[in-house]
């Protein structure tokens, strides 16, 4: 049986031909968190994003397969797969300050999907909506809920984001960044409120974020991406004990820890990216090959 | 001493609660806020989201007004000055933002974004400004003709750091700007940072969720919660024996990247 999200192959390409997604596989079980992990620019959104079927314009899917819950998305017609993916999958995104409309109270916000995709009563999406920002530990729920988004501190922002994306109960959560904005203890009630959600609702979470410590206490597995590749894919335990990829290594070394004050933060060396980089290179040429 | 706030507070009105007719109730965000900044200090603030950092930072760069109490800036009261007073020493102070791609504007290129506050407070040599604070962040000077979306997350931050640092302020503001980055980009924005610090003599205030972050480069910190200062203490103590309960409970709350920390 496929895993309830299974990328096989994946890649994406500018239209003007540039790579973003070389040969991108992963898989994600009902039940299980799956971190991706990779520095700014690495295609960390736009694996998210291809599967949603929310690339940008200027990007394009050139090859490769997304298994949905049994159905390759990309095999069906265009209407069809807005629609499995509409009724599954929901994306906690990666800007808490703009993706919130300005002009509109946040109530709205996080009812209309219940109304207007899932045909739920005005009042059901209501009572619906402060549940949710209850379970996000929003401390005066009603009022938030006639707040405009610059009344809101950007943590508080982020919190409506994922109250939203729960609201309907999906199958599949996308999680881009989910808590970058948080502070530690917000962060860890959060963490554990995804944790909760996606075992009640036996959701499959994709998990993108470039703190490993967060990766060490919510991921079952992980994919390292360096310039649209996978450059190790690895059970949790295995990656913190045992890395693998020498960028893998750097990467846990560029991490700062407050029980290690002196030692001076690396940034990821040079070498390993020329190492790296011509991995790339040589995975390009095999594949045009 | 660079700054000294005493007694501050800041309310704001509750639109969601405003009558028809009449004055909205107002919610008190900073409930008396006492302390120092010295000149060359690198002082850490963190605290809970919604506690007030953020407004915390707006109001000591004056672009809130306090409802009571007093800020002094390097010997000069700025509680109540007006824009037009105010507007000669602005310079001085600056702010760099947690979103680098939302503060800054998308149709100029990285001189002009740097260029513009440079003109804006009436200084020559512009060109020459602009390569200087470039060179200082280790940004080539090509980057000058570059647009934003044509940069990677953490060059975007450092387009921020050098806008700030080219007017030579006294004092930096930094208010989360490494948390959106990954830790390559953020190990080189804070030995960044700390060069300037040192080059430079700036007095730099870093907002921040992550202490592992601010144990790196911070000398003292104050921990805000709710609108109130609950701990006010030198760096190393602050770790070794935190006073407040919220203190301890922020430090046991941080995900170290290892597997068999305890963490419940
Ligand atoms: N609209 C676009 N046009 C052209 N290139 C784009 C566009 N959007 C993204 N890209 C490119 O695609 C690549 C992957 O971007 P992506 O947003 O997936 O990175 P990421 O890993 O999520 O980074 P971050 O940690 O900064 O969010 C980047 O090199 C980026 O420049
Ligand atoms: N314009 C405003 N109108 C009403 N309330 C506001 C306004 N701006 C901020 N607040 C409130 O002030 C409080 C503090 O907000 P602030 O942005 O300073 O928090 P913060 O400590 O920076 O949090 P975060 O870590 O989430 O960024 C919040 O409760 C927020 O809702
Ligand atoms: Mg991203
Ligand atoms: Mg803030």
């Amino acid at each position: 049986m496929r895993p309830f999200l299974s990328i096989r192959n994946l890649s994406v390409a500018l239209k003007n031909g540039g790579l973003i997604l070389r040969n991108v596989s992963l898989d994600v079980a009902v039940g299980k968190v799956h971190g991706l992990v990779g520095e700014s620019g690495a295609g960390k959104s736009m694996i998210g994003k291809s599967v949603l079927g929310t690339l940008p314009r200027a990007l394009q899917i050139t090859g490769g397969e997304i298994w949905l819950d049994g159905v390759d998305l990309l095999s069906i017609p265009p209407a069809q797969r807005r629609k499995r993916i509409g009724a599954t999958a929901a994306l906690i995104p990666q800007d808490p300050l703009t993706a919130l409309n300005p002009t509109r109270r946040i109530g709205p916000q996080i009812t209309r999907r219940l109304v207007d995709i899932l045909g739920w009563t005005k009042a059901d999406a209501q009572a619906r909506a402060l549940e949710l920002l209850e379970e996000v530990q929003i401390a005066d729920p009603a009022r938030v809920m006639r707040n405009y988004p610059h009344e809101l501190s950007g943590g508080m922002r982020q919190r409506i984001l994922i109250a939203s994306a729960f609201a309907a109960k999906p199958k599949l959560i996308i999680a881009d960044e989910p808590t970058t904005a948080l502070d530690v203890t917000v962060q860890k009630q959060i963490l554990r409120l995804i944790a909760d959600m996606q075992a009640r609702h036996g959701s499959a979470l994709l998990f993108v974020t470039h703190d490993l410590g967060v990766v060490s206490k919510v991921c079952d597995a992980l994919s390292v991406l360096y310039a649209g590749k996978v450059v190790e894919d690895a059970q949790m335990r295995r990656f913190f004990c045992r890395p693998v990829h020498p960028y893998s290594r750097a990467l846990l070394a560029a991490t700062p820890t407050y029980t290690n004050p002196t030692g001076s933060l690396m940034p990821v060396p040079q070498s390993v990216i020329d190492a790296v980089e011509r991995e790339v290179v040589q995975h390009d040429r095999r594949w045009r090959a | 001493m660079m700054y000294r706030i005493e007694n501050l507070h800041l309310s704001l009105p509750d639109m969601t609660r405003k009558p028809l007719l009449g004055a909205a109730p107002r919610i008190e965000i900073l409930k008396s806020l006492t302390f120092d900044v010295p000149k060359g200090a690198v002082l850490g603030i963190v605290g809970g989201s919604g506690s007030g950092k953020s407004t915390l930072g707006r109001v000591m760069l004056r672009l809130l007004e306090p409802t009571a109490g007093s800020i002094v800036f390097d010997g000069t009261d700025i509680t109540h000055t007006d824009e037009v007073q105010l507007r000669p020493m602005r310079r001085r102070f600056q702010m760099i933002f947690q979103d680098p791609m939302s503060s800054l504007n998308p149709r100029r290129r990285v001189d002009g974004i740097i260029g513009g506050p440079l003109r804006l407070h009436g200084l020559d040599g512009l060109r020459s400004r602009v390569d200087e604070a470039l060179d200082m962040v280790g940004l080539p000077r090509g980057f000058a003709h570059r647009y934003p979306h044509e940069l990677s997350g953490g060059q975007r931050q450092r387009v921020g750091i050098a806008r700030a640092i080219a007017l030579r302020p006294d004092f930096i503001l930094a208010d989360e700007i490494v948390s959106g980055l990954d830790v390559s980009s953020q190990a080189q924005v804070l030995n960044l940072l700390e060069d300037l610090v040192r080059e430079l003599g700036l007095t730099l205030a870093f907002i921040s969720h992550d202490l592992s972050v601010i144990r790196r480069l911070c000398s003292r910190i104050i921990v805000l919660h709710q609108g109130l200062i609950v701990e006010d203490a030198e760096t190393a103590e602050l770790f070794t024996s935190p006073k407040a309960a919220y203190t301890r409970e922020l430090l046991q709350a941080i995900p170290l990247p290892d597997p068999d920390q305890p963490w419940d």
